[in-house]
């Protein structure tokens, strides 16, 4: 499913690297598809992307589709804007989420909700797409709700 | 003892600074300033400027040594040295690749400097105006984490929760390098104590981790200090304090990106720790006084913590107000006032004021100091710290 975005229009917009590393995890993400890196090797998950295996270091690396279910590793709430677009904006939530099913990888995205609302390390989570299609290029950021 | 170590080898024969300014605030330029700080270093040793034969720094440091050696007539630079990576790691071991390369004979007499005007340019808790991000950033600042205390206030979330610290520790933290400013009349709080109500009531910057207090300043100014062999620093006017130890990198992936690092929820400094108090020959309960890096006071207390001064269930009870004071303290913590308080120079006015406790020349002296411990930027990676000791410590 695809949400509204979270955070105000204006912030810095992410565009693939320029030497083509992640650019499967960013056309996943249009495709509403969680895409990471798994050794063709040896079958480590890894995040973020890179170009070889850490465990084997082959560069044998295959881009496969994961499901969005992960368990809140860590949090925190910003209330000091450090970006113009948050100057309005008050506290947002962002979480570092835990891959069971992938290795246990993290991946980091907001917790959507209200802003004043507990954070339980532990909790399950899902990811949700958020897409920017009026942005010059157009991307899709990753976000997360609690699991009902 | 392996003979490779660096005990005893080089001392710091002078330190020097600048006057300490709020961001902004400095009347000189940046290169100005590196060059003010590091013509005090060289008075307070008693050497000639020209005699300078080597530079190190950290951090991406903007004041080029070339540049330094030209302006200060240097006749013969044999050594010029940048430690990799952001934030305030590499200010340990910038002193320690000085004292390498006195060690190794490569020069002779080697400034560690660094000098900041953030007023000049951008401030470190600014978001970088660029519209667009590639590479790890992609994955942070759409979410709205771009500033350090949003890169590394996950990591201590992460320790907090796994043993359960409580914030208490955090406000001592603070409160100790405030005391310890009011007898600093080099610090920019000098004169603005800080107490337990208005800690409590200062807004978050990051919640759960960084309240206002608990962050860093921004600073505007210089620090140097100078290395040269352990035979020559004996004969020069100070009191040397020589390098017993030093130790710089990171664990296992700690640089892995979007945050998969393999040990999260820690300063970095699990593995660098040990192999300092390995070449060092000590332990923590010899260190008479600590220096240790505030980016964060979280930064503080993972770092003091994986340096094995307390267990980290024990924390709660260690970090104290009174345990954390000098003179009297069980573990006096940044006894200029550290970075909160004293100045941020990016870390390297701790290691000054490591050498004065060594020489017995703090503001907030600790009695009969002879070891002294400093920790560097702890969360970023590499980190680095090193180990200091009076002339008796060597034997």
């Amino acid at each position: 499913m695809t949400v509204d975005s979270y955070l105000p229009a204006g912030m810095p917009a992410p565009v693939p690297s320029g030497d083509g590393l992640d650019a499967a995890y960013w056309e996943g993400t249009r495709r509403g598809e969680l895409m990471v890196q798994r050794c063709g090797g040896c079958g480590t998950w890894q995040w973020g992307p890179e170009w070889l295996c850490h465990q084997c270091q082959s560069f044998h690396i295959q881009w496969q589709k994961i499901a969005g279910n992960g368990l809140i590793y860590s949090w925190e709430r910003p209330w000091h804007p450090v970006h113009p677009a948050l100057r309005e904006m008050g506290p947002y939530t962002v979480v570092l989420v835990e891959m069971p099913l992938a290795g246990n990888i993290r991946m980091l995205g907001n917790l959507l909700g209200p802003p004043d609302q507990e954070v339980p390390i532990g909790a399950a989570v899902e990811a949700v797409f958020e897409p920017h299609d009026d942005a010059d290029t157009p991307y899709t950021l990753v976000q997360w709700r609690l699991s009902s | 003892m392996s003979g490779r170590g660096i005990r005893g080898k080089v001392a710091v024969a002078g330190i020097g600074e600048t006057t300490y300014y709020k961001h902004g605030q400095s009347p000189d330029a940046e290169f100005a300033l590196a060059l003010q700080a590091i013509l005090r270093a060289c008075e307070d040793a008693g050497i000639k400027p020209q005699e300078v034969d080597g530079f190190a720094s950290y951090s991406n440091d903007r004041s080029d040594p070339s540049r330094i050696a030209a302006a200060l007539g240097i006749p013969d630079l044999r050594f010029s040295n940048m430690q990799w990576g952001g934030g305030g790691g590499g200010v340990a071991a910038a002193v320690a690749n000085g004292a390498a390369a006195v060690a190794a004979g490569y020069a002779d007499c080697v400034v560690v400097f660094r000098a900041l005007a953030q007023g000049q340019f951008r401030r470190f808790g600014e978001a970088a105006p660029d519209p667009t991000v590639s590479g790890d950033a992609a994955y942070m600042a759409p979410y709205g984490v771009m500033s350090p205390a949003q890169k590394y206030g996950m990591r201590a979330t992460r320790f907090m929760h796994d043993y359960g610290v409580d914030r208490g520790v955090l406000r001592a933290i603070a409160m100790a390098s405030y005391q310890h400013a009011q007898s600093n009349p080099r610090a920019v709080m000098y004169g603005r104590p800080l107490d337990a109500e208005t800690y409590d009531a200062s807004r978050w910057i990051v919640e759960p981790v960084n309240r206002l207090f608990d962050c860093c300043q921004e600073n505007d100014g210089a620090a140097a200090l100078l290395l040269v062999s352990a035979e020559r620093a004996r004969d020069l006017r100070q009191t040397p304090a020589y390098l017993l130890g030093a130790a710089q990198g990171s664990d296992h992936r700690c640089g892995a990106p979007v945050m998969n690092a393999s040990n999260f929820g820690s300063s970095s400094f699990a593995t660098v720790a040990p192999r300092l108090y390995e070449m060092a020959g000590v332990s923590p309960g010899d260190i008479d006084v600590v220096q240790s890096y505030e980016n964060f006071t979280t930064g503080v207390m993972m770092a003091v913590v994986e340096h094995g001064f307390c267990a980290p269930d024990e924390a709660n009870e260690f970090f104290t107000l009174e345990n954390l004071t000098a003179p009297a303290g069980r573990m006096p913590l940044n006894t200029s006032g550290g970075n909160l308080a004293e100045c941020y120079m990016h870390g390297l006015g701790l290691q000054l004021e490591a050498v004065r406790q060594i020489r017995g020349q703090s503001c907030n002296q600790v009695p009969n100091a002879k070891l002294a411990i400093n920790i560097a930027g702890p969360m970023v990676t590499p980190v680095s710290s090193l180990i200091m000791g009076s002339e008796e410590t060597l034997s």
